[in-house]
């Protein structure tokens, strides 16, 4: 369940006493609530679930755990290229 | 797209899947809570290229499919109320009833709408202050918040045709359920991503305690669940249980406390009846006292739902991860999407559907 | 000195469309020549008889119709208008046509602005002018309110068929080239953000155009084409699956091949929508002899509508019937049908 997409956040605003936003994901944009994320400012990416921002997405966890996965694709011998043989029944 | 590329990429697609496969020694029976997680995996072909001594089992998250069948069945009768609008989300246009789904509601009369915010259901209720609008207000703790919002925002403003026809449920619960039930083969789970971005991890510590089991709450994109299945394989290869988190740029331990905090005002825990399983206790969450006037239950009088299940359908065992979609006598004959049997052939999250979509058998016709 | 007094009814001069516009009488003429004769003016349909009567060269012909009820009738690349004209066009030259005529039957809703049926019926006549066709019989009616959403257009057209070429969904051979003319999803998603304005915003634009001219050179120069069609709604899904079907063949298709804008990949992220079940309006499909895809890539790419074209696919002994797509990571799954209309989802 939980189709919660990443978008930057473009647009603040205020509407029936909501904190309302606008968040850009790849240039589509989308309206998202923004009562459950107080601090979000313009420029930080959130996921956007049933209309309403959930999260703003840390970009130092994001970094690090890009870094660590560098690391282990540094560390294998395996070739990019190499596919793992699919079993008979995979249909 | 940022955010999203990242965990897609090939090379480390297929470096975790090398790395899963070096450290998985024995066999284990791994289940992904959330079908959000089911579907990722079928559709980009995961469980393929996992190695044979990894067996994935797809869990009861698809609020949806677990959506009782008397909600259904009570959402259709008050969408034939003359003067009702009944907005719900895409999902659950096509689940079906004893006999119907909303979409042949709707096309028998019935003001059905779709929405893709619980606010814009709000909104339908203020632009339509001569009729009364229903929300199908389904979904887990992801969705929970959102659900609440809107009924404390009705309530700030006193929209008074606003009300919700609440099938909330919670993973923690039934995770135990699972744990529980007699002849569980699950030996370690991947949490709900996004269930755990608002709720945090902290409520999975007992239960990694009490059933000695790696919990794992992971992400939806190729990488994240991989990492997730990489981190439950070690541990359990270690033999140890608990609860390590894969997706830290969304989750941390306690979560949304905003959320959890508007949640708590509005609604309170109670026993619910899961589709296909039965009552699992302290599973569902009910709009508390203070805001019975938005319970679309106690607004509408739509008399005795006698709800009637196909015996074929056996969505309840796919749902304990006890059956693969493809194992069911049904599945592909019976019951395809076009005419589900149960939920989980319906919801773009079930199980069953993302097995037919993905995965069928050529075989079997 | 006052004004001489002249009669006030009936109204002459409307804004909307009236019930009498669909009449016959007065006020009907009065819409054909204010909004339909000047814009699709041609030898046919000038004469204003109540058929049109032509030339044909012998030959067989193809004949197709098409309705099209689409809202909201104005979306970013097009109108209800370029649709109806460059729908039917593309019917006919994928069965291996040279579309000449088209008829034009509106349905009117009481109501609708004349202002945006003269922008509809101009947005037709251009279309028409760049494919090459002539809108040559027409007819209105106007229903009350609340009985059509706005404008519901039909077109019919009939096409001269090649005798060099022969296409058919059941022609696909194993080991064919699958061509594909350019980026997908782009209609589909442009109409469902249009049409969601205040929850989704986005300035995708549809690929709405006529696809004769593209095909008439790839066929001139590549007669040995096996199939072609192009995936308007249920997407490139649906005529693969339904070429694999006619022709009881397998087709393989490579996900990274596959050309999706970014905009639009953006929109169906957010909407939960697979962009191979999402419609397009102005795209093809091509099945070739594998010696022969090269040379139709070169000709498709010398066109605006064929400049970003590629092979995606090939067609297979293996699972007859069926459409398996390889993914980036190298596993495969099952491309089904889409079960109809493309939900948008928060699960």
């Amino acid at each position: 369940m939980c189709l919660a997409i990443p978008g930057k956040l473009v647009e603040m605003s205020d509407e029936n006493g909501l904190k309302m936003g606008v968040v850009d994901v790849n240039g589509t944009k989308t309206k998202a609530c923004l009562e459950y994320v107080p601090e979000i400012v313009p420029g930080q990416y959130t996921i956007v679930h049933a209309g309403f921002a959930l999260k703003i997405i840390d970009e130092e966890e994001a970094a690090e755990s890009l870094r660590l996965w560098q690391e282990l694709i540094d560390s294998g011998a395996f070739e990019p290229d190499e596919v793992p043989p699919l079993p008979a029944d995979v249909l | 797209m940022k955010h999203i590329d990242e965990y897609r990429d090939p090379a480390l697609v297929l470096r975790l899947v090398e790395e899963i496969g070096k450290r998985a020694v024995k066999c284990w029976t791994i289940m992904e809570i959330c079908g959000g997680q089911t579907h990722s995996i079928m559709r980009n072909g995961l469980d393929q290229l996992l190695p044979p001594n990894i067996d994935l089992v797809h869990g009861p998250g698809c609020p949806v499919c677990v959506t009782p069948l008397e909600t259904i069945e009570r959402a259709l009768a008050i969408a034939a109320i003359p003067g009702v609008i009944l907005v719900s989300f895409g999902d659950m246009l096509r689940v079906p009833g004893s006999e119907k789904d909303l979409f042949m509601a709707r096309s028998e009369g019935a003001d059905v709408r779709i929405v893709f915010s619980p606010l814009e259901a709000l909104q339908i209720a203020r632009d339509n202050p001569g009729k009364e609008v229903v929300f199908l207000a389904v979904g887990f703790e992801t969705t929970a918040p959102a659900n609440a919002m809107a009924v404390r925002q009705a309530a700030r403003e006193g929209v008074v045709n606003f009300s919700e026809l609440v099938s909330q449920v919670m993973v923690p619960p039934a995770m135990r359920a699972i744990l529980s039930s007699p002849g569980n083969l699950v030996q370690g789970f991947l949490a709900a991503g996004h269930v755990c971005a608002i709720m945090g991890w902290e409520e999975y510590e007992p239960v990694a305690e009490e059933f000695g089991v790696p919990i794992v709450p992971a992400g939806f994109e190729p990488v994240d669940l991989l990492d997730g299945i990489l981190k439950v394989v070690e541990m359990l290869e270690e033999g140890r249980g608990g609860v390590v988190n894969a997706y830290g740029r969304v989750v941390s331990r306690e979560g949304n406390r905003d959320a959890r905090r508007v949640m708590q005002e509005v609604f309170e825990v109670a026993d619910r009846p899961w589709r296909g399983i039965g009552v699992i206790p302290k599973s569902g969450l009910v709009l508390r006292r203070e805001y019975a006037r938005f319970d679309a239950e106690k607004r509408f009088d739509v008399g005795h739902i006698a709800p009637q299940e196909s015996p074929l359908c056996k969505s309840g065992e796919v749902l304990r991860g006890h059956l693969k979609p493809s194992d069911c006598s049904a599945f592909g004959r019976e019951c395809t999407p076009q005419t589900p049997l149960g939920a989980t052939m319906v919801s773009s999250e079930g199980a069953c559907a993302a097995y037919y979509r993905y995965h069928r058998n050529p075989f079997v016709s | 000195m006052t004004e001489p007094f002249s009669c006030p009814l009936p109204i002459q001069r409307h804004e909307t469309v009236q019930m009498a516009h669909g009449a016959g009488g007065r006020l009907s003429q009065d819409l054909m020549r204010r909004v339909f004769a000047p814009r699709f003016s041609n030898c046919f349909l000038d004469l204003m008889d109540d058929q049109a009567k032509l030339d044909l060269p012998s030959g067989r012909i193809a004949f197709t119709t098409d309705t099209y009820v689409v809202t909201p009738c104005f979306f970013p690349g097009g109108t209800i208008g370029t649709l109806a004209v460059n729908g039917t066009v593309n019917d006919l030259a994928v069965g291996g046509s040279n579309p000449l005529y088209l008829s034009a039957g509106f349905v009117l809703e009481e109501g609708f602005p004349l202002d945006d049926l003269e922008r509809i019926a101009e947005s037709m006549a251009v279309a028409a002018r760049n494919a090459g066709v002539m809108i040559v019989a027409g007819d209105t009616k106007v229903v009350q309110k609340g009985s059509c959403d706005g404008i519901f257009i039909n077109t019919s057209g009939i096409g001269l068929l090649r005798d060099d070429v022969s296409l058919s969904c059941r022609n696909l051979k194993p080991g064919d080239s699958i061509l594909l003319s350019g980026s997908v999803g782009d209609h589909g998603m442009s109409i469902m953000t249009a049409r969601e304005g205040l929850s989704f915003r986005s300035s995708i634009s549809s690929d709405c155009a006529s696809l004769n001219r593209m095909i008439a050179a790839v066929l001139d120069e590549v007669p040995e084409v096996h199939a072609m069609r192009d995936p308007t709604r249920g997407g490139v899904a649906a005529v693969l699956n339904e070429l694999a079907v006619s022709s009881s063949v397998g087709i393989d298709i490579d996900e990274t091949a596959i050309p999706v804008r970014d905009e639009v990949r953006g929109a169906c992220e957010l909407l939960g929508i697979d962009p191979l079940h999402v419609a397009n309006e102005g795209k093809l499909i091509a099945v070739v002899p594998a010696q022969s895809a090269a040379k139709a890539l070169d000709v498709m790419r010398r066109f605006d509508e064929g400049r970003q074209a590629v092979p995606v696919g090939s067609v297979t002994a293996d699972h007859a019937g069926m459409v398996v797509m390889r993914t980036a990571f190298g596993s495969r799954r099952i491309v089904d049908l889409p079960l109809g209309e493309q939900l948008p989802r928060i699960c």
